[in-house]
């Protein structure tokens, strides 16, 4: 099992996130997901979030507890929700918009400039689809097939284009860190004497 | 009793990540409601608003009313009218609806009403869970009456007995509630609605004969009156007042013993009918767990727990939850130490519980006041605490 929380403020997409992921996982990755989402006073601009709880059985307890990941694409969103985070969990955020304290624990932690790579394709709208992208490729919790196969009716039609260019931005820039991380550090070279 | 098939039209076959308020709406339309009327509340809005944006599809009436109480009212008249209806509310809109729902249990209305729980009393926690209106929906109206209510644990569940309680309401003439939550409501999961032809229904069961002999309130071999569609042609009569079988009023005791009677019998005498529960494990069980809705999925977890530290725990979870399954937990409750029932409330569905194991079984309740889900934790407790 595992528990998953995107946040960050109104208006990004960020419960979309859940239901894209959550859509994915339930119905092309042969996986139970229940999404669920903050009802509060959420506003356009405050902290918001949708959370995942993801299984190969049913799904009993519906809500997250200590999720394993976390992705904040706020600075408020990252404030309130990181220190649910697992010890050994995996942290994702936006690195323009979340200044991250040193990760606790075992925690891994990711960036990605995703409201920038959005702007660079057009629209800063469909940055939750870059960080979605990201999403996919670092963490592995579901196929990049499934994630585009569940956007259409979850996307508006005419920008389908757009945000599938969007998740392909972020997933090749999350392959890329992960193949990065696999390459052997530069040893410091000895000066000869 | 007539059976169908679901008009293609309205069914939305194939695998959806819906929440269990999309999936009423979807359920109803799968299950030929044509006229819905309600009013916004939350956390039911939800059905409201897919309602209203699917029905132009397939051909029928949403109607956003003025109040909950003309929402019911507008029911009736529709449901006579000759469509399946229904509407959709919560917490205070439950409260308003009461009166409305006496009159359709009294003029032997089917109609369908979905209650997405909210904490209460009052305004309470619009946005957050309960299950807090187990007993009003069976005794919230005045005078002695009858309903069906029945209790999903899931979106699949909120389609399927969507289905169901229109089918129930279709039988039996009478209102039938899916009586869910903000949690199953605002949950999403994966629902499959199945082909057209692999819904079945029930159509209503019309009368055919001389115009001038109908006879709205005369039951027939099965209990169940007739009924026409308003504008046939058809003559009659029907009030709140206290009626014969034409439907006039006749003020009186003798008259009031026919016909409240048969409102409630006509659902406590086919209970057996009626009433679905699951069971798992009860056989053998020491100790059994009733619940319903989503307490009883957080319930499973518990007893795996206390399973594996070695109690024998049975549960039964009440898909039907009004008629309440008395007689199946009278005769469980001769075999074991003590039954356990978790619910979002703070003493409601426990009550029926121990009316019916009848001083055989202690009952321990595990009580929650709404706002979320319980901890598992706690259930567990309940059951080490029955056991011993």
């Amino acid at each position: 099992m595992t528990e998953i929380r995107f946040s960050g403020f109104g208006g990004q997409g960020i419960i979309r996130c859940g239901l894209i992921a959550g859509k994915a996982l339930s119905l092309f990755d042969n996986k139970q997901a229940t999404m669920t989402q903050s009802f509060g006073p959420e506003a356009r601009g405050s902290a918001c979030s949708s959370q995942l709880v993801v299984s190969d059985d049913r799904v009993l307890y519906p809500y997250i507890s200590a999720p394993e990941i976390l992705v904040s694409m706020s600075q408020e969103a990252y404030e309130k929700y990181e220190p649910e985070l697992r010890d050994d969990g995996l942290l994702l955020i936006d690195k323009d918009l979340v200044k991250a304290k040193p990760p606790r624990g075992k925690i891994k932690s990711y960036s990605i400039p995703s409201t920038r790579f959005a702007e660079e394709l057009g629209n800063r709208i469909i940055a939750n689809l870059v960080m979605l992208g990201f999403f996919t490729a670092v963490t592995r919790v579901v196929s990049p097939e499934a994630m585009k196969k569940a956007l259409p009716g979850l996307v508006p039609g005419r920008f389908l284009e757009l945000n599938i260019k969007a998740f392909d931005k972020g997933y090749e820039y999350g392959k890329k860190i992960l193949a990065d991380e696999k390459k052997p550090k530069p040893t410091k070279q000895k000066v000869k004497k | 009793m007539k059976k169908t098939k679901a008009d293609p039209k309205g069914v939305l076959t194939g695998a959806h990540y819906l929440d269990g308020d999309h999936a009423l709406a979807e359920g109803a339309l799968a299950a030929g409601c044509r006229f819905f009327a309600g009013y916004p509340i939350t956390p039911s809005t939800e059905t409201a608003e897919r309602f209203a944006e699917r029905i132009p599809m397939v051909g029928g009436v949403f109607i956003q009313m003025e109040d909950e109480l003309a929402s019911i009212a507008a029911l009736i008249g529709a449901a006579w009218g000759g469509k399946k209806v229904m509407t959709v509310t919560s917490g205070p809109g439950f409260s308003l609806m009461m009166e409305n729902i006496g009159l359709a249990c009294m003029l032997e209305t089917p109609l369908v009403i979905a209650n997405v729980q909210r904490g209460g009393p009052s305004t309470g926690l619009p946005t957050l869970t309960g299950q807090q209106d187990m007993m009003q929906v069976k005794w919230g109206s005045h005078g002695d009456y009858a309903i069906i209510a029945l209790s999903p644990d899931s979106p699949q569940e909120c389609f399927d007995l969507c289905v169901e309680a229109f089918n129930l309401s279709e039988i039996y003439r009478v209102p039938t509630f899916v009586m869910t939550d903000e949690c199953v409501g605002h949950m999403h999961e994966k629902v499959v609605i199945p082909p057209a032809e692999e819904i079945e229904l029930v159509e209503r069961k019309w009368y055919t004969g001389p115009k001038d002999k109908y006879l709205p309130f005369k039951p027939d071999t099965d209990m169940i009156p007739f009924m026409v569609k308003v504008g046939d042609g058809y003559r009659f009569h029907i009030t709140g007042l206290t009626h014969d079988e034409r439907g006039y009023p006749v003020i009186n005791a003798e008259c009031q013993n026919v016909c409240v009677p048969h409102l409630v019998d006509k659902i406590n005498l086919n209970a057996d009918k009626i009433i679905k529960i699951e069971e798992d494990e009860t056989d053998n069980a020491e100790v059994i767990v009733i619940s319903y809705g989503i307490t009883s999925r957080v319930t499973t977890r518990a007893v795996r727990k206390a399973r594996k530290a070695g109690i024998k725990v049975g549960t039964i979870r009440l898909i039907t939850v009004w008629p309440f399954p008395e007689k199946r937990i009278k005769e469980l409750a001769k075999k074991i130490k003590a039954f356990v029932v978790p619910e979002i409330n703070y003493g409601q569905m426990v009550y029926e519980v121990e009316r019916s194991a009848f001083g055989q079984a202690p009952v321990i309740h595990v009580p929650h006041c709404g706002g979320w889900v319980h901890d598992p934790e706690d259930i567990f407790k309940a059951i080490k605490e029955a056991s011993k």
